[in-house]
């Protein structure tokens, strides 16, 4: 177990330092880009451009460009954005992850409850007309662009219906739990089910698929026959082999959500989180923060990978390699 | 399957009974997935709306192009000529709104956009785009894909540490970031990009397609090349490098008809991944580039007009639903065709 947690560790560390290095070739390195012209985003005047050249030392080896841009990124963490006055991109990113949190906690939160209703409830009505018709509603699910999602929930929330059923709700954006927890709630409510519905569809699938392919095990034979109830089958049987892949592919698509990929719901609903701050960011190609939310939401990603593999080896001691 | 047939005339021997092969097998087991059909036959349907987009839009070109600003242009609403871009309209009736829907086939069937072209029109062609990257795109990710498993799986030893290793590496990228890194630093440099003696144009359709076809190649690479792994050490592989054939004859012609089931399985999913993905690049202003439109960016722009003409958004959305929901159902039952002993999986 500890030779492959060492692995494991010096291989994300691996594929952290490829990232960097790809993220940089991308941004710096393309053929046919000045850096510094991209950087400075539109129309810069010729001192911004010598400034910013100075700066991130793009005159000097290829080496040193690199170094001095992971310096302004991890270790002084000073790097600006120049299209929005000298903003400390490192800084504004940090501030804004509060937001993603509460977005993509609430989300998991309640895709885990109903996927799992969902995909026992189709396992165990399976032959009956409940299966199917859960599984389309599933799949539409997971059909649904969330960006659409979102603006259709807009739509009959804050549209017409605004001044009767939906009175309570808050305008769209976002205010912190420390602020109001009462409107940090009511705001978040419709994001979380629309971030939810396609984690739902999909986990629903997954579980599904996954116990009806554990009930032929042995195991589960040796259960039944001995008596046990149909429930304690399911609760202490199946369900909990299955949540090894619930668990594993959870950590994965939590990581990714927090990482950047939560960007689709946090535009539509004005929830100022990272997602939007990369959204506005593209919106006037101010690429330090392209930059920096690249970089970061990629290792945030990659070690949510890292962490979810060992406790995958820990639960289940066969995919440990020795 | 391939492999049995192929060892029986190795050895001279004919099948008593005349076998069909797996193919019209798996094509017969569609055609009674009365549902996948279903499926089929709303993306076809999709697909056709989008190639007769002109029979739709001819009678509406302004300037010749249908996707240019209309913003001073007329129409016929119940035979009165009626101006595109409506001053005082709106909840506030203030300023300009564009035409609602006119409900009349001929033009501005769904209404105008915020810069009053016809949502229809866009709608048509718009899908034109859609499905061109998602199809291309789709289709370029399993060909690379395939390739590389190909070559990984039959050299095995250090070419397949290193391949797999890259793969790793693409597959820890957050696809949409890298998505959007490559789409940024393309979009910045307006002139496009020349790559040997291809030019590609920043605004072109090829720059998504290229982006998102290479962002999935891992996907479709490790189940790929485990089918490849699986196959290249049986006996008919043996069989025919007792024969004497090439690396090359091996790879196309040994191992590649074993592994194609398990590509044409992903490939409808992977069309509805890539659909998806053009949609939200699209949506976030880094896929598809005026004066192309696509179902993405329509949604995009109809985001001002949601609560005053909701149509611009609420259309291409419908679209896009039903084709992804469509490419999902007939990837399930193409898996059950081609694949029927299979444990079930997921899709």
């Amino acid at each position: 177990m500890l030779t492959f947690v060492v692995r494991r560790t010096l291989w994300t560390v691996v594929v952290m330092f490829v990232i960097t290095v790809v993220v940089f070739v991308i941004f710096f390195k393309t053929p046919g880009v000045d850096p510094a012209r991209a950087i400075a985003g539109r129309n810069p005047s010729p001192q911004v451009l010598a400034e910013i050249r100075a700066q991130l030392g793009l005159n000097r080896p290829l080496y040193v460009q690199y170094g001095v841009m992971m310096k302004k990124i991890f270790i002084t963490r000073d790097l600006v954005s120049y299209s929005n006055q000298g903003t400390r991109v490192v800084q504004e990113i940090f501030a804004a992850v509060p937001a993603t949190l509460s977005l993509v906690f609430g989300a998991a939160l309640i895709w885990i409850v109903m996927a799992i209703l969902m995909g026992v409830a189709a396992a165990q009505l399976r032959g009956r007309i409940w299966d199917p018709a859960l599984m389309v509603l599933a799949l539409v699910g997971v059909s649904a662009p969330v960006f659409w999602l979102g603006q259709v929930v807009n739509l009959i929330t804050q549209g017409k219906l605004h001044s009767s059923v939906f009175s309570w709700l808050p305008p769209l954006g976002y205010t912190s739990f420390t602020t109001n927890p009462v409107i940090w709630f009511e705001g978040l409510i419709f994001p979380w089910i629309t971030l939810s519905i396609l984690y739902i569809g999909f986990y629903a699938r997954v579980l599904r698929a996954n116990l009806l392919e554990v009930q032929t095990e042995d195991y589960v034979r040796t259960a039944r026959a001995k008596g046990l109830s149909e429930r304690r089958v399911l609760m202490r049987h199946t369900l909990r082999t299955s949540m090894i892949t619930f668990v594993s592919l959870f950590g994965l698509d939590f990581g990714a959500l927090v990482g950047g990929g939560a960007i689709l719901t946090e535009v539509v609903f004005g929830i100022h989180g990272v997602g939007f701050l990369t959204y506005e960011s593209l919106t006037n190609l101010d690429l330090p923060v392209i930059i920096a939310v690249v970089i970061y939401g990629a290792f945030f990603i990659v070690l949510a990978n890292a962490l979810v593999d060992i406790a995958y080896a820990w639960l289940d001691p066969r995919v440990r390699p020795t | 399957m391939a492999a049995v047939a192929e060892q029986t005339t190795v050895i001279g021997l004919r099948p008593a009974v005349a076998g069909r092969n797996p193919w019209a097998l798996a094509w017969r087991r569609l055609r009674r997935n009365r549902v996948a059909l279903a499926a089929l036959g709303v993306f076809l349907l999709i697909v056709l709306l989008s190639l007769a987009a002109p029979l739709y839009a001819h009678d509406i070109a302004h300037d010749g192009n249908v996707l240019s600003p209309n913003l001073n242009g007329t129409t016929l609403v119940n035979g009165k000529v009626t101006a595109v871009m409506q001053q005082g309209g709106g909840v506030l009736k203030l300023g300009e709104a564009p035409i609602g829907p006119t409900l009349d086939v001929r033009h501005y069937f769904l209404g105008a956009d915020g810069i009053g072209r016809d949502v229809a029109a866009l709608l048509l062609y718009g899908g034109r785009a859609s499905l061109q990257i998602g199809v291309t795109s789709a289709v370029l990710c399993c060909v690379v894909a395939t390739l590389i498993a190909l070559i990984a799986g039959f050299f095995g030893g250090l070419i397949d540490t290193i391949l797999s290793r890259v793969m790793d590496i693409v597959w820890a990228f957050p696809a949409y970031l890298l998505a959007i890194c490559l789409a940024t630093v393309l979009l910045t440099k307006s002139t496009g990009i020349q790559i040997a003696f291809l030019h590609v144009r920043a605004a072109s359709l090829w720059t998504p397609t290229v982006i998102i076809g290479l962002i999935y190649v891992p996907y479709v690479y490790r189940p790929v090349r485990g089918q490849v792994l699986s196959v290249v050490n049986k006996e008919f592989v043996e069989a025919a490098i007792a024969q004497g054939a090439s690396n090359v004859r091996l790879i196309f012609s040994e191992i590649l008809p074993n592994v194609v089931s398990t590509v044409i399985v992903l490939l409808p999913l992977m069309i509805a991944t890539t659909i998806l993905t053009e949609a939200a690049l699209s949506f976030l202003s880094v896929g598809v580039q005026p004066p192309n439109v696509s179902w993405g960016t329509i949604i995009n722009n109809g985001q001002q007009l949601l609560y005053t003409r909701p149509w611009v958004s609420i259309a291409p959305g419908i679209m896009i639903v039903l084709t992804v929901l469509s490419l999902n159902v007939l990837g399930d039952g193409v898996r059950d065709a081609l694949d029927p002993r299979a444990k079930l999986r997921v899709g």
